[in-house]
């Protein structure tokens, strides 16, 4: 089922945390809202789930207005963070909960109750715990419990708010990828708030990136990592250097040093802020080089297939419009040459410029 | 073969070791408990039963079962068991108030609740009575309606309730301000009704503090003399207490006869706790905290 919200704001108090969002979720999809602590993800996905109400703006759930259907009208299975499992009743229990307080014409018998608690809890692997109670039960386990509860009721969406955030790394990225193979087995339209980009792009189909109230890009993982829409994508997905400048034709001066670009933002004299990730900046050891940037070498992280180099800027590096510190990977073999405090110079292989909005 | 070895060096010797306690002082606290224990509570308890049981087991028997006594027991538990549910009841609703709600003036009543804890009985006594005698504020509007409440039974439930308030409002109000209100945000994203929400979710989880607090309100009310004894009226066989049985035999210098009475009180207390105590912790083990 697809969801549709339209215009949606919402503010608590002086604090806007939704501003006029406009978004379209088709059926089928697994979505993830990515973003910073406060970027209004999760009021986005109460407000779609009925449990908060948008001060302006529409609800569309399958093409009907939702905006003013109760949350237990809505059909929305919602999952959260730190599970709100009922502790008193036994796992089983749990996952019946949304049958049994059905109306007595729409509830299923006893025996169609607990054939279909039985296949939920298969489908989460939890069959053989359907006994216990949640305390009795790790941070994962619950989880699973969580999202077979809200299954339970053949939810027309499927909502998570941060569903792995309280778990420790090695469960989160094992529950992850269970998620992506449990909704490519149902299908079932899902958002998921992150505020983990690895997360996101690793896990959705698409990934909503939200900043301040608002939508900074919606698009593929691939399409969000290859080709960032605007600064804030930019630094938020990722380690990434940053260079302050103006553009020279085809280059871009940052204090002394000139910058091959590409050539986004082409107004001469423009003000610049370029971007490179840690992969698309070359270390060049020749120092009369034309290009580049002047780095010292500070830490070699030798393990793994590549190489992570960290370095240093010279002094007064803010005042050029050179990051403090630069971070690169590059291959093994090209590193072995490098060692601490080694004097060196740095080119972007690829430059990203974006128009400075601080200048 | 490095391991194994490093594993032979250090391995300790064969001696057995002492548990040594991370916090120092056991000994002595638990020691200083005890005494303290026995000489407020254990020695006293005990000296009731011993003085008691100098009586021949006839006469103790005619004296606990004399019919004035017995409807004293009637009134005593009956009236601390109603007043105890009523609190039950209200005392819920106000804490639910309390923790759930902002209105101007929660402070106020957040601290109106204590004031049964803290005023003496004797004057909440003669308030009470005040109020609800005949030509009392309270007792006049009653009294065209046929309801007398001071000098009956009905004067010795209004007293237990007065004092009864704090004890379920502060052990509710604590549990009820931890419930996750994703609790019920999950109840209703299941499709189930407020009251289905209540019902399943939310009593199911206050049960245990529901039931601590009345065992105290009720602990307490069993135990009440200064606060009933004004509004009571002190009618025998209709509005006498037991507490007050017993500080008349010993107004009659009849220690035996007061200590007899008491300790009829003391078990039927103790039968009570233990009940209560066995619900809760049977609900605990249910709600899936008595791990």
């Amino acid at each position: 089922m697809s969801i549709q919200v339209e215009n949606i704001s919402k503010s608590f108090g002086t604090f806007a945390a939704l501003y006029g969002v406009s978004l379209d979720f088709p059926t089928g999809e697994l979505v993830a809202l990515l973003g910073p602590s406060g970027c209004g993800k999760t009021t986005l996905l109460r407000v779609i789930a009925g449990l908060e109400t948008a001060d302006a703006g529409r609800v569309i759930l399958d093409g009907e207005d939702a905006s003013d259907t109760h949350v237990r009208e809505r059909q929305v299975g919602f999952v959260f963070q730190h599970y709100a499992l009922f502790r008193h009743l036994t796992v089983f229990e749990n996952v019946a909960f949304g049958l049994r307080v059905r109306p007595r014409r729409n509830r299923p018998s006893a025996d169609e109750i607990s054939r279909r608690v039985h296949r939920l809890l298969d489908l989460v692997q939890m069959d053989p715990l359907a006994d216990r109670f949640p305390p009795q039960l790790s941070g994962g386990q619950r989880q699973r419990i969580a999202l077979a509860r809200a299954l339970a009721v053949e939810p027309r969406v499927l909502l998570l708010d941060e569903p792995f955030g309280a778990l420790d790394a090695q469960v989160r990225k094992e529950l992850r990828r269970w998620l992506r193979r449990l909704h490519d087995e149902l299908h079932v339209t899902s958002l998921f708030v992150t505020h983990d980009q690895e997360e996101a792009l690793e896990v959705a189909d698409r990934v909503v990136l939200m900043n301040r109230g608002q939508v900074e890009q919606v698009g593929t993982p691939a399409q969000i990592y290859e080709h960032p829409a605007t600064p804030f994508v930019y630094g938020f997905l990722g380690a990434v250097n940053c260079f302050r400048g103006r553009v020279e034709g085809a280059h871009v001066r940052v204090g002394e040093a000139r910058l091959p670009h590409d050539g986004q933002v082409d107004i001469q004299g423009a003000a610049v802020v370029g971007f490179a990730r840690p992969h698309d900046l070359q270390v060049v050891t020749d120092l009369a080089a034309a290009n580049g940037v002047d780095a010292i070498v500070s830490r070699v992280h030798a393990f793994g297939a590549s190489v992570r180099v960290e370095l240093d800027s010279l002094e007064g590096a803010a005042d050029r419009g050179e990051p403090a510190h630069y971070e690169v990977v590059m291959p093994r073999e090209r590193a072995v040459s490098l060692t601490e405090g080694q004097r060196v110079k740095l080119v972007p292989a690829q430059l990203r410029v974006f128009a400075d909005q601080a200048a | 073969m490095t391991a194994a070895t490093v594993a032979i060096l250090t391995s300790p010797p064969s001696l057995p070791r002492i548990a040594r306690r991370v916090l120092p002082g056991f000994g002595l606290t638990l020691g200083l408990t005890l005494v303290y224990l026995s000489l407020v509570v254990l020695i006293p308890l005990s000296a009731v039963f011993i003085k008691a049981g100098s009586l021949p087991l006839g006469e103790l028997w005619n004296i606990v079962s004399a019919p004035r006594v017995v409807a004293s027991y009637r009134l005593t538990f009956g009236a601390s068991l109603l007043a105890a549910a009523i609190n039950t009841v209200f005392g819920f609703m106000l804490a639910w108030s309390l923790v759930r709600y902002n209105f101007p003036g929660k402070r106020l009543v957040d601290a109106l609740v204590d004031l049964p804890f803290a005023l003496p009985t004797a004057v909440a006594g003669i308030a009470l009575a005040a109020l609800y005698a005949g030509n009392g504020w309270i007792g006049s509007l009653l009294a065209p309606l046929g309801l007398k409440v001071a000098f009956t039974p009905l004067g010795v439930l209004v007293a237990l309730v007065f004092i009864g308030i704090p004890f379920v409002v502060r052990t509710v109000q604590p549990v009820l301000e931890e419930l996750e209100i994703e609790l019920e945000e999950a109840a209703a994203s299941l499709g189930a009704q407020r009251g289905q929400t209540f019902r399943r979710v939310l009593l199911p989880l206050l049960l245990p503090a529901l039931m601590t607090g009345f065992a105290l309100a009720f602990a307490r009310a069993v135990g009440e003399y200064g606060s009933v004894i004004f509004i009571a009226g002190n009618i025998p066989m209709v509005s006498e207490i037991t507490p007050l049985i017993i500080i008349t035999k010993l107004e009659q210098y009849d220690f035996q006869g007061a200590t007899a009475v008491a300790g009829v009180m003391l078990v039927f207390s103790f039968a009570m706790l233990l009940v209560i105590n066995l619900l809760q912790a049977w609900s605990a083990k249910r709600t899936g905290r008595g791990r």
